[in-house]
This record gives C-alpha cells, structure tokens and sequence, in this order.
C-alpha cells in the first residue's frame, strides 16, 4: 500500500516529505524508513537527510543536484516506505537517579498526577519509548509515548539553566538534556550516562527510531557512575 | 603581557573584538543527531578569503562581527579580509579588503572603525588548525562546539595555523567583492514555503509589504524581526520539523524569525518563506538594528543568482589556484 505522503520545497536547497500530520510511531517508523532508504541512495549533491516526527528533509546543493532525478528517487523511497522489517532490536536501557535535588520535579509531577512519587517513578521506568527525532542541542532524543497519567505539560517559565543528565517530562514526551541548556521540562531524575560525548567512538547514544528504556538507580550508584 | 607560545607557528589574540569566532564550511551531516550546521553568516564572502590566499575553500579562518579584534602574527603569513568594510591596518600601515597581504612575523594587524557590513572574514595561509569536532572547526556557541573550547575568542588565545601551500604566489591584484556590502538595509529574495497555507492568504503580500527591524536580541542563530505582524490560518503550533537556513519561522505573535547559521536543527514554528541561499549572504551581512525586506522570486530566479555567485567564485578561485 502507497504511503499519503507530499514533497514540498523548502526554498531552493531542500525538499521536504511529509507524511500524515500526527505523532504517531507508525508515521514516524515510516518516516524514517524512507530517509534512511533517502540516504542510502547517496544521491550526488545532497548534504544532509533529517528525519522528524512525521517529515524528511533533503538538504542539497541545487549546483551540483540533478533535482528531477531528486525528486523521483524522493517519491520512489515515500511511496516505498512501509514501517521498516527490522529485526526487533533490544532497548538501550539507561539509569535514572529518580526525585531529590536530582529530580527538582518529582514532587510537582506526583501532586498533577495524584500519585505518589513512587508511582510515577515506577510509570516513567515501566513502558518502553520510541525515539522520534533529535534536535533542541545534539544528542537530545524526543522519546514517547509517557503514560497519559504523568503528561504534565512543561513549565510556564523555562529555567535559566538545567544541568546536564537531567530527565524530563513535557506531555507525552520525555527525554535526557545532553548539555547544559536552558530547558521548561519537569525535570524527575538523572541520568550518569551521556547522551552525547563527542570524544567517544560513538558519539551519539540514540538515533531516530531506537527503543529506550529507563531502570531506576539509587544515589550512591549515580555518584559511582557520574565520577567515573 | 605574557605571549603563550603554541607549539607551532600561531596567532595571538591581543583583542578579541566583541565576537570573533572561528569559523570553516560548516558541520555538515549530523542534523539527524540534533547537530546545527553552523558555518559563516556570509558563506561567500568567507569563501572568497580563501581564495584569496589560496587555502581550499572550506579552511578555517575567523569571523569579526561588528568590533574587530588586534591580533599578532608570530609566522608569515598571508592573508585576506572580506565581507564587511572595516578601516585595516597593519604596524600602522593601512591595508585593503578584498586583497591578499603579507603579514611578517611580529607584525600586529588592526581592526579599526567599521564603514559598511555586519561581518568581516580573515583568512590566513594554511587555515587555523584547531582541532576539529564532528569533522569541522566552526565554532558553535550555544553547544560549545568547535573553535576554542566552542567559545568566542578571548584575549591571550593562541589560533594554531596549518602549512600554507605557497607563500609568495599567493599574493594577486585587489578583487572585487562578490556580495555587495549592505548599508544598514538590504532586500533579499524569497521563495514562498515550506508552510504557506498555515498562514491566511494575504500573509505573503504582507511580508512583502513593508521593511522588518532586525531586534536588539537576534545573534548567529535567528534574526527577530519586528514589522508587519504575519497571521496564522491554522494555529502557531506544528509538529516540530526541520528548520533550513533561511526559512521564516512565525510564532503566535505573527513576528518572523529569518534562521541564521546557528538554528537548531528543528522547530515547532510554522514557516511562511525561504530567503534563496543566493541572497542570505547579504542578510548575514546585516545586524540588530538594520532593516530587511523580503520579495517572492521564483525557483529559477533563485537557482541563476546562484549560478552567478559561484562563476564569480569560481573566477577568483581559478585565478588563485
């Protein structure tokens, strides 16, 4: 079956497909199995293939592009991605050092939820998250979907400065701040584990599609970890 | 003052100036990681530098934006200055833009008032040889990438140079500036999208239908304007996706922001219009305060203005090889 799809440029160095307008793991699976199928083509002239949620965008050099042979190798791949077959692939699973001075939000998340702190602990580290798309800083991976019961939305007012590691909630998407940054999202833990280190042979934890888990970690195995 | 000696040949930084960072081509490639391009806010003037003292069009050199910087050569070298008129002068000597010189060594090189244009562009023989990340050495400064420690430079910073190719030949005629210097003001093209219907219909005539103010608070990453309000048809708010360099992003408050080279790679900000990669050269040679004014072109307009920057480009270079 043909994917609804539709290819718009934005501007003159890159086209954009669109796939259906919602956040959705099985629109986001399909699209990035069609900028990965983008990117293996290694089209002469394009720079740059950047899955988000429910687009891809083809970032190329219009001097050096044959932009009709672009555009039909873009809609050969949209209307040929079907969510990928991959073979399931083990979460990569990351420790959190849940509430305290580490997780400023905690108490906040449990009184919009009802819930003790626990419970929202035990609801953020039980499902297992998609990763969307990165952006906002490298490294920094929209994950979803969190349970309905603790989508509180992101503060009003961004803080100045969240320290990097940190985990928060904004709706229905979590994710790790790579660096410090100014942020609005609850912060509920953090994690010893650097999602972006640009002196490691991988320098990026998570990419677009991956499956993420969360376990909880006391404060003594944070402080081991985070020395080392 | 205390001169660090880098353990090659080196520039040192006597002023910094009030934002010169360390620039090349740009990191390429890792959008999907969240990782911005970055690169120079004039890409032609920049790669013009180059050129000029024939280092391959991507080297690093320095980009001097609005108060230029002192600096003192500890090796010969060559160099050239583009993009924004600054009066240049070397051990008091006055030097022009747009043509190679020779630095000797021990020789101090001056910025001093500036007359035309945003940002200048210093390309020294053999290119700075700091050390890349992610493939590149342009500094990015909200991720601490890049550069010096992924900051501004400071003053007693050492810049390490790489070997120059060929010192002497490098030295040719004055050249004409490929991107003409804005005074304050520049009109750029644009392309409507990549979402025009999120806007009502009148929403391009408006974009065109008066100059915007760059605000006080626009830097490398987005220019804010401040103009005729653009309304939304559908709501402020999209599913976040990819922000290419140039495009104009729309908040609810119907003010656009034009990204500049340091966006993110995503946003959640409906776009009405692109800037053509022809013309944002001439924007990033405008700052807080300067006005701009945008026109729709069409695609093939867009793609021979960009045609005709690079045979200008590709002229010096020739001549320069």
């Amino acid at each position: 079956m043909s994917s609804a799809y539709r290819i718009v440029p934005a501007g003159d160095s890159a086209l954009v497909v669109e796939f259906e307008e919602r956040i959705d793991p099985a629109v986001n699976a399909k699209t990035i199995a069609c900028a990965e199928a983008i990117q293996a083509a290694a089209i002469r002239g394009v720079r740059d293939v950047v899955p988000t949620y429910r687009s891809v965008a083809v970032y190329f050099d219009p001097l050096h592009t044959d932009t009709d042979a672009l555009v039909e190798r873009i809609t050969h791949d949209a209307e040929a991605s079907a969510p990928a077959a991959r073979a399931a692939q083990d979460p990569i699973r990351i420790p959190v050092c849940y509430g305290g001075e580490l997780g400023p939000d905690l108490a906040h998340v449990a009184a919009f939820a009802k819930l003790t702190e626990d419970e929202v602990v035990r609801l953020h580290s039980s499902s297992t998250y998609r990763v969307f798309m990165l952006g906002f800083v490298p490294g920094f991976a929209y994950l979803g979907l969190v349970d309905q019961r603790i989508a509180i939305p992101r503060h009003s007012t961004p803080r100045v400065r969240v320290p990097s590691g940190s985990v928060g909630i904004a709706g229905v998407q979590t994710g790790i701040y790579p660096a410090e940054t100014p942020g609005g999202w609850q912060l509920i833990g953090r994690t010893p584990v650097k999602p972006f280190d640009p002196s490691r042979e991988r320098p990026f934890l998570m990419k677009a599609g991956d499956a993420v888990e969360f376990y909880a970690i006391d404060r003594a195995a944070y402080d081991r970890e985070a020395a080392r | 003052m205390t001169h660090l000696t880098p353990s090659g040949p080196g520039v040192v930084v006597v002023k910094p100036g009030m934002l010169t960072t360390i620039q090349d081509a740009g990191r390429w490639g890792f959008q999907s990681s969240g990782v911005p391009v970055g690169g120079p806010m004039d890409p032609v003037s920049f790669r013009l530098s180059n050129a000029l003292v024939r280092n391959p069009p991507d080297a690093a050199g320095l980009e001097i934006t609005l108060l230029g910087p002192e600096l003192e050569f500890d090796d010969e070298r060559v160099v050239a200055i583009t993009g924004a008129h600054f009066d240049l002068s070397l051990d008091g000597r006055t030097m022009p833009s747009n043509a190679p010189f020779i630095v000797s060594a021990g020789a101090r090189l001056r910025f001093g008032a500036r007359r035309l244009g945003a940002r200048a562009y210093l390309a020294i023989s053999g290119g700075i040889a700091v050390t890349p990340t992610l493939g590149s050495r342009a500094t990015h400064l909200i991720s601490a990438m890049g550069g010096i420690g992924g900051r501004a430079l400071g003053a007693g910073d050492v810049l390490p140079l790489g070997e120059p190719t060929d010192l002497y030949g490098s030295v040719s005629m004055p050249q004409e500036a490929i991107v003409p210097m804005p005074d304050r003001h520049a009109r750029v093209r644009v392309l409507p999208g990549p979402q025009t219907e999120y806007f009502s219909p009148d929403a391009l005539d408006v974009l065109q239908s008066a100059s915007y103010v760059i605000a006080s608070n626009s830097d490398r990453m987005g220019f804010r304007l401040e103009g005729p309000p653009l309304t939304h048809a559908r709501g402020a708010d999209i599913i976040s996706d990819a922000t290419p360099l140039g495009v104009l992003q729309v908040p609810a408050s119907g003010q656009p922001i034009l990204l500049m080279a340091d966006r993110q790679t995503a946003g959640g900000y409906p776009k009405i219009a692109t800037v053509i990669t022809a013309d944002m050269p001439v924007a990033g040679q405008l700052g807080p305060g300067d006005t701009i004014a945008f026109a729709v072109c069409t695609m093939r307009e867009a793609v021979a203005a960009l045609i005709a920057q690079e045979r200008a480009l590709m002229a010096v270079e020739a001549r320069n090889a």
